[in-house]
Order: structure tokens, then sequence, then C-alpha cells
């Protein structure tokens, strides 16, 4: 592959209201055993991109403890590999990144020292399964400056977070608008993108020269008229988790028997760290319908149409149903959880009630695990 | 200058010829074992727990699995600048070339490696029980006593002792004498096969008694010992501890982890159990399912019901299915409408809707009684059963059978199907 990779793992987004307390959105635990930023990981290392940096600002402990080891991506090399750029003060430099643009302009040593002729750049919060070289052969095709993945989302589909497009029948993209108000089209950009590294370093210095900081607005927005941007519609599934409602779909999405086939059973393979876990384990009692249970837990009550991550321990006569139970919770017995998104390392005393009406609740207990 | 205070030799070479065709195309320390593990997983990952950070492996039957399996040992973070997780097959001499003829034959051949670490002392395992132990404690325990030879030691019911080697020792805990599956037992503490050596003790009785045939420790080197007189010392351990070289303790140590709080507790925190585990999603258990009393690898999908089982990872259990009492290994694919009882089927078995496995009269084994009894089917690896077919008890099947095998769709109790193998 003739480029490195970026991926953009800054941000927090307050549209994950008490979820994002905890973990920027990439480290997010998506589909049971894995976290948000492995599919943009495995994307790469699956596009044969041999060195790749993720930036990383906003809460990164958790994505950090994530990404401590890079073997689990097939990164752990001599030649290129992982690495994580957080921001720094430098003698000429004391800001955060104030911006995506901010952070591969402070980062922009890393882009000169490359020698591979092209650059992808990924967001760190999209799940989606994607073979880089087939947009950056598109890229080339087209001769393009910049190449912005795109996907037409359905039309009832509030669009009103996302880059919103427009291309004309060359796919040459004509409009582009920063989360309008109301939208003109339902194509968005999901935010990966395709550029020529030497181009990339002439624009990043250029914006950083006028206080430019923003990779869309100052980038993609200003640029569209003068340079070559070509969009690249992706078919199958994507999808962006950063607002609650979105996050919990996501994973719902696990349980199709679509969507899991498309992630797990067809070549190539999603890659996370492995944890050391047992397999789940379902006592006397343990009654599940539709879910998806995750190495390390225990199970004695019911369960359906929900997902529940790893190490979870569910007590006897316990109901969960619709819900997502994050990493290492504890439940305790004769509980009823519905519409919930627990949060991990939680412990929930028995014979508690959670119900989200109207929505999805988020759960956050902290109770002294051993005390119950 | 390279130096570590005790490296470990693990004897991984054996058949295991008691598991039938499971040992088959694997070593016995590559079988797999309780979900998602192989049995060799306890011996490495009490290695690293106990802060023993070089091990040799010693391979020679079926090595293949055996070695992918380990690798340079990533997952029990055996992957060491120095040391670390050395896979020592038998290799070509310029004279007097072969094979590893027995135990501590295979340790002798490996003196250069064992030298090269410049260890005090060297522990001798086996890869093929089940158990979880500090083999640092024990090594307290062989420094304190000033021994030559610790030798760890179970105590296990006095009518048993007669299938295992007993050690007779005094107050002291010092080995006194020692009897090889003896018929009225002196003593109920039973040798686990675990050996800790003072290095140059080792090497000593090694070089002296190299010449001899299939030289072993049991038999050669421990009776060499106690005739020199040197201080050997009988370590007692009492956690859980299983053998699993029979399909019947298999069976059982399987179906042990199911138990509400297990003997021996995969679960807690404390002294984890590695494994080289495939990155896989979460397994799905679909509506109209029954899952009970079983364990159940990552990435498996659940369409039936499955109740007092134990299954690997990736296996797939068709609508309307019914499993009880059984092991499936990974990678396994049960279609629809089937039952099974009892069975063990080993990785990548196919078996198609319909069938029924362990229906019948328990009736004995016509080609290996001993090794296929107590009602159990056991389906070798790579294996397919066609559909529609009824298999009884003590049947082993083993190999790619189609309609044809099975006369009426019947393949009655006690016979054996074997078209894959060396035995055909």
């Amino acid at each position: 592959m003739r480029a490195i990779g970026i991926i953009l793992a800054g941000g927090n987004n307050y549209r994950m209201k008490e979820l994002s307390q905890k973990r920027a959105v990439c480290a997010m635990p998506i589909a049971g055993s894995y976290r948000s930023i492995d599919f943009a990981l495995s994307n790469m290392s699956n596009s044969h991109i041999k060195k790749v940096a993720v930036f990383t600002q906003y809460n990164a402990r958790s994505l950090n403890e994530h990404l401590n080891t890079s073997k689990w991506w097939d990164f752990g090399r001599k030649q290129g590999g992982l690495y994580v750029f957080t921001p720094a003060v430098t003698s000429d430099n004391s800001f955060w990144y104030r911006g995506t643009a901010d952070a591969i302009a402070q980062n922009l040593t890393f882009l000169k020292d490359s020698h591979e002729p092209y650059v992808v750049i990924s967001s760190g919060d999209c799940i989606y399964k994607m073979d880089f070289n087939k947009v950056l052969e598109y890229h080339i095709a087209r001769k393009a400056d910049i190449t912005v993945v795109c996907k037409d989302l359905e039309a009832e589909y509030n669009v009103d977070r996302y880059g919103i497009l427009k291309m004309n029948e060359e796919s040459r993209i004509e409009e582009f608008e920063e989360k309008p108000v109301i939208a003109r089209t339902n194509t968005i950009s999901c935010g990966i993108y395709v550029v020529r590294r030497r181009q990339l370093i002439e624009m990043i210095e250029k914006g950083a020269e006028e206080d430019r900081f923003d990779f869309v607005k100052d980038i993609l927005i200003r640029y569209r008229g003068m340079k070559r941007i070509f969009g690249y519609k992706l078919k199958e599934y994507w999808s962006n988790i950063a607002t609650v409602e979105d996050y919990f779909n996501t994973n719902m999405d696990f349980l199709k028997q679509e969507t899991s086939d498309f992630f797990f059973r067809q070549y190539p393979d999603v890659y996370s760290k492995v944890d050391d876990l047992p397999p789940a384990k379902y006592n006397a009692g343990a009654h599940i319908k539709n879910s998806l249970i995750s190495s390390g837990c225990i199970i004695n009550g019911t369960v359906e149409d929900s997902v529940i991550f790893k190490k979870s321990f569910i007590g006897n006569n316990c109901y969960i149903k619709n819900s997502i139970i994050l990493n290492d919770v504890y439940i305790g017995d004769n509980t009823h959880i519905e519409n919930c998104i627990v949060e991990s390392r939680d412990t929930i005393r028995h014979n508690s009630y959670h119900k989200g009406e109207g929505g999805i609740k988020i759960v956050i207990e902290k109770n002294d695990r051993y005390v119950i | 200058m390279i130096k570590k205070e005790m490296i470990a030799m693990l004897l991984a070479g054996g058949q295991g010829s008691r598991l039938g065709v499971l040992t088959e195309k694997v070593a016995k320390p590559a079988v797999a074992f309780g979900g998602k593990y192989r049995i060799i997983d306890f011996a490495l990952s009490n290695c690293i727990n106990s802060g023993v950070d070089t091990v040799g492996v010693l391979t020679q039957y079926q090595p293949l699995r055996l070695n992918t399996h380990i690798g340079i040992g990533i997952p029990w973070d055996l992957d060491r600048n120095i040391g670390g997780v050395t896979v020592l097959p038998p290799y070509e001499k310029s004279n007097n070339s072969e094979w590893y003829t027995g135990t501590a034959n295979a340790i002798h051949q490996n003196i250069d490696y064992m030298e090269s670490f410049n260890p005090d002392y060297v522990l001798i395992l086996g890869g093929d029980h089940i158990y979880k132990m500090d083999y640092d404690v024990m090594l307290e325990c062989h420094k304190e006593k000033n021994a030559d030879v610790t030798i760890a030691v179970m105590p296990v019911p006095i009518e048993e002792a007669k299938r295992f080697g007993v050690m007779i020792t005094d107050d002291e805990r010092r080995i006194v004498d020692f009897e090889e599956k003896p018929e009225q037992p002196r003593s109920n503490l039973a040798s686990m096969g675990i050996y800790i050596f003072s290095w140059k003790v080792l090497k000593e009785a090694l070089l002296t008694n190299a010449d001899l045939p299939n030289l072993d420790f049991g038999k050669h080197v421990i009776p060499y010992c106690h005739k020199k007189d040197a201080p050997l010392y009988a370590y007692e351990f009492n956690g859980y501890w299983k053998d699993v070289g029979t399909l019947e303790s298999y069976w059982e140590a399987n179906m042990e982890l199911i138990d509400i709080v297990p003997e021996f507790n995969l679960y807690e925190e404390y002294w984890k159990i590695y494994t080289k585990a495939d990155i896989l999603p979460p397994q799905y258990i679909a509506d109209d399912t029954w899952v009970e009393r079983c364990i159940i690898g990552e990435g498996s999908r659940i369409y039936g019901k499955v109740i007092n089982s134990v299954i690997g990872c990736g296996v797939t259990i068709g609508k309307d299915t019914i499993v009880r009492d059984s092991i499936i290994m990974n990678n396994v694919e049960i279609g629809a409408g089937c039952e099974l009882y009892k069975a063990i089927i080993a990785e990548n078995v196919t078996v198609g809707a319909n069938v029924r496995l362990g229906i019948g009269d328990e009736l004995v084994n016509e080609t290996d009684p001993h090794i296929y009894c107590n009602g159990i089917v056991t389906i070798g690896e790579k294996s397919t059963v066609p559909a529609g077919v009824t298999v009884g008890k003590n049947t082993v099947i083993f190999g790619m059978t189609d309609i044809s095998d099975y006369p009426d769709n019947l393949f009655p109790s006690g016979k054996s199907l074997i078209k894959a193998g060396d035995k055909v």
C-alpha cells in the first residue's frame, strides 16, 4: 500500500451524554468485544497500510490502555507500526489540538518524514469495513486532489450532525456544507479521506499560517472550487456512533445476521485487543433470546434482545431486555433492566428497576462491588 | 551474561493414545479443553504466573498444532529477549541421531539448551494436566530443604494410589522410598510428574545414565539419585489436579467446569489461564433456544438447545437441535434437528441435519473397548457425518463418512468407523 494512515480519535461529543465522561468516543465498546477504533485500525491493517498515526486528545486513558500494544492489529512492527500522538508542549507551540487540521499540523513531521505518496485519513468513531486500496485506485484514476468517502443515508434519517455534500455526474463534489440545519441532500461525508501527502502538507501549512484549524471547514469547504475533490460512495454498512441513539442502534445492528456476517464471517476480519477471559458460562436458570454474549460473562437470569459485553455477571431471576450492558458490570438478583445502557464496571444492587421510557436510559450507579 | 534462576522443561511429545482419535492428528497437550483452551495452556500459564520466563517445550508426536499454538509465546508473555518459550524437537546429530526415547532422554538431548541459561534449578513438567500451581512456592521448599530433587506429590485416596508412582516420606517430607504402581501402596502420596532438580545434580545424573535405553525420570533418574543418597524431598500439593489422559476423565474434567462454583475456577482474577485466542466476536444466542448449565466459546452461534455441555469457539448449532452432556470443540457445524447425547466432537467437524448421536444400548466397543467406553460417542477432527443418521453409544467416527457407511441410516453401539488417520 502506497499510503500512510491517520486516525482522528481526539473527539468528545456532548451527544454521548454521560457515556463520554469516562472515555473518548473512539474507545467506546462496540458489538460485545470490540472498541470503536478497532474498525478503522483493522481496515488500515487489512489494506496493508504499514504506518498509522492515532491523534488523541480528549480523555484518552481508556483509548491508550486499549492501544498499549499494537500487535493485535499487526502494527507491532520494526518498520512503521502504530504511533499515538497526544498534544505536547513544544518550543513553538503550547496549544491543545484546536481542530483536526491543527492536530495534523502539530504532527507534521510524521507526514514529512514518511515516504509513501498518499495519506488515508479516517475518523475513529465509525463502524465500517472497507478496503482503502479501492479508494486509492479511484483517487488516482480520477486524478483527484482529495477523495471523500461518502454515503447516502435514508431520507428519514436526520443528517444535521454530518457534513453534507452534493456531487455532479462525474462524482466531483460541488457543494459541501458542515452540519446544516436544513440539508439539501442525504449524501453525507463518512469522515474518510484520501489525499496526496505533499498536497496535504502544503494545505495544512497554509492553513496553520492563517490560523485555520479544521480539516472540513478550512480545507474541504474552502478548497472545493479550486481543487479536484471527488466523492467515493460507500455502499456497505457504515455507522457513526457519536450520539447515544446511534451508539445504541449500532450495537443492536449486530444482532442482525446480515450485519454480523458482514463484519465477522466475511474476509477480512476485524481485530481487537485480546483479553484473557474464559468462555461465557450459563448457569441453571439462564434464559437467553436473540442476544450477543461476550466471553467472561456469567449468566443466571433472562436476557432478551440485548448485547452483553465482556465479563459481566447477571444474577438470578434478572430480566434484561433491549439493553446494552458494558464491560465488567455486576447485576444483582431480581433486577429489571429495559431499554438501558449500563455503564462499564458498574455494580447494580439486587432488586433494582431501570427502564428507559421513551428513549435510552443511561444507568450509572456507583455502588461498591462486594458489599451487596 | 545470561542467568536464569530456574528454567522449565515441558515434556509435550507424547501421543496420549488413550484419547483415541482425539490425538490421532495432534499431540495430547494440543487437544482443546474447556471451550477455548488447549491442555498445554495450564502448564504454560503456571510457568509465567510463577515467574518462570524460560520454557523449553519438547515436542515429537504430531507437533504442528502445538507449534502454531505456541508460536513465539505471545499469549503467555513468553516472547522475551532472553529466554521465553523455545520449541525443542528431536534433531539430527553427526552420529547417534535418535528420537526422544524417554522423558529423561529428551531432556538429555537438550543439555546445551539448558546450559545456555546458566540455571540454578530446572523444573521438569508434563504438558497434560489441568491444574493451577505456583512453582515458585515449590522452589522455596526445594531451597529451604537444601534438596537435590523435589517431587510434587498429591494425596490421593489409598485405593487409587496403585495407579500412580507413590512416594514414601519421613516426617520431614524427605523421600525414603518410592514404588511405581504398587499393588499394596504404603503411602497415598502420588507423584504428579513435576520435578525440581538442582541443575548440577540433573546434569550429572543425565550424563552418567545417558546410555541407558529409554532413559526415564521415574524409572532411572530418580532411582539413581535415591541410590546415591541425594536429598530427595516431596512437595505436597493440595489443589485441583486432573489427569485428562482418558476420554472419560477428559469428559469429566470438562463437565466439572460447568458447576455453579467449579472446583477449578477459570473466572477468578488471580492466576489467570492464558491461551492463543483468535480475535472473535461475541457469541450469538438466537430466539427459541435454551442454554443452561454450559460454557460457550466466542464467535459461536446457537440456534438450538444446549444443556450441560462445553462448546468451543466458532461453533454453529442448528435450529431445533438438542445438545446434552457433550463436548464440542472449535469450528464445528451441527445441523438442524439433531440430538446429541454424551458426544465428544473434535475440531472442524460437520454434522448434517437430523443426526442422532448416542442413542441405543451401551455395548462394548469392538476395536478399542478400553478407549471408547462409558457411553461416549467420539468423533475425530475434520470428520463429516451425513444427515439423518443415528449413531449408538461407545462408538467412534473419524473421517469423511457418507450415507453408504451407515446401512439403514444406522451406526450401532460399540462400532468403530475409521476412514482417516494413520490406521486406515
